[in-house]
């Protein structure tokens, strides 16, 4: 499942990756393009117990998401 | 789908200030047009501008607007008069007059622009200025604020340059309006914290100012866009001191500590990390959710407050304002603020 949230700002990448999460899928790629969105969805899939590996791409970061 | 204030605005409240890191850039490309009756000069960083009127009072001078970050037009009109108002108040000024500065686009219904500048002007009327008039211009995002001119004796001006070794600071507000107003916008903040930051926030700072009047404050601030943490350190460099922190002490809104594990931090909160990170030094074991408080866009926040020692004891008491830290002698490296 992947989530493009590149463009929108907060707390939009985190609505969009809470709607994906609340279905209880077991893995997800996030793609953001600022800082703020990178921080704050890493919070959010930490708080909801996925883990978060950090991938630097051309236009951002892509985050990998994996229930734990 | 009926349109809301908030569905037009990407960032809101103070948190929609310019990166200080890109604006002082382009500040520094400017030529400098000086003039003595400019307290502090042009390069003066502080809340408002203060000029001499020659008869011992100054006037003090001070703009401030934003994108709403709720839907209640009345409230939004409260809130970014009370942000604009607490500049005079955090210089120890009195305001006097006003003027309106409104954005307003063509899609919403006219009856909320009323009820803006219905809550604007009760916050005005609140402080006994006046509004004359102002200006509004057709424009997609919607956004309100005010220019501010106040008066003040210049025996009695509040600088921010002026904090001493060994004061103590007190705060008169609580901190984590921008992560509780980010929460709020996802739909994801229980309505019992968020009231108590809108109550907070249309508290104008003409209580706090009024209550330390009797005490002497040596150096102000207001903590807004920039954080508490942004709003200490121009303080600390400004005054040639540093700032010592207690996190234990500082006043949190209820809810926000959870909001920020959660990733409803607002973009500004990060603009500000990284624009005075290098000044900070934060305790070790401090929790991501506090480091994340501590830069967080504040809108109308508290009076930040440096004053002698006994007097901020005895203020606090009286006032029940928290002492949140104290002010030390500068140290060689750059460290401005220093939490433990």
């Amino acid at each position: 499942m992947q989530i493009d949230t590149r463009g929108l700002s907060c707390p939009q990448p985190v609505i969009e990756t809470k709607k994906v999460l609340d279905t209880k899928v077991e893995q997800a790629t996030v793609l953001v393009d600022t800082i703020a969105a990178k921080e704050n969805v890493s919070r959010y899939a930490k708080a909801a117990k996925y883990s978060v590996e950090v991938n630097e791409t051309s236009d951002g970061w892509s985050l990998e998401l994996h229930k734990l | 789908m009926n349109k809301t204030l908030t569905s037009l605005v990407k960032s809101s409240g103070c948190a929609a200030k310019l990166p200080a890191k890109e604006l002082e850039a382009v500040l520094a490309s400017l030529p400098k047009a000086d003039d003595p009756l400019l307290v502090g000069g042009y390069e003066s960083n502080d809340d408002a501008l203060a000029y001499r009127l020659g008869d011992g009072r100054l006037l003090l001078q001070t703009v401030d607007f934003f994108p709403p970050m709720f839907d209640d037009p009345y409230v939004f009109g409260q809130v970014a008069a009370a942000n604009a108002l607490s500049d005079v108040y955090a210089m120890g000024g009195k305001p006097a007059i006003c003027m309106n500065i409104v954005c307003f686009p063509s899609c919403l219904p006219i009856g909320d622009l009323q009820k803006i500048l219905q809550g604007g002007q009760s916050k005005v009327a609140e402080c006994g200025a006046v509004i004359a008039g102002g200006h509004t211009i057709s424009d997609p995002t919607p956004k309100y604020g005010l220019s501010v001119t106040g008066f003040v004796d210049e025996d009695k001006l509040w600088k921010n340059d002026s904090a001493q070794a060994g004061d103590l600071l007190v705060l008169t507000k609580s901190i984590g309006v921008g992560i509780l107003m980010t929460a709020l916008k996802a739909k994801a903040a229980d309505e019992k914290y968020t009231n108590v930051a809108l109550k907070q926030m249309t508290t104008l700072n003409k209580y706090a100012q009024e209550a330390v009047l009797p005490y002497e404050v040596h150096s102000a601030t207001d903590i807004t866009g920039f954080s508490l943490l942004g709003h200490s350190s121009e303080m600390a460099l400004a005054s040639g001191v540093q700032i010592i922190l207690d996190a234990e002490a500082i006043p949190v809104l209820d809810g926000t500590a959870e909001y920020a594990i959660q990733g409803y931090n607002p973009g500004g909160l990060y603009h500000n990390r990284d624009y005075i990170h290098e000044r900070v030094t934060l305790a070790s074991e401090l929790a991501q959710q506090m480091d994340d408080i501590l830069y967080c866009p504040e809108t109308s926040g508290g009076l930040l407050l440096s004053m002698e020692a006994t007097a901020a004891k005895a203020f606090s008491k009286a006032s029940g304002y928290p002492i949140i830290g104290r002010v030390e002698a500068p140290i060689e490296d750059r460290t401005l603020i220093t939490v433990n």
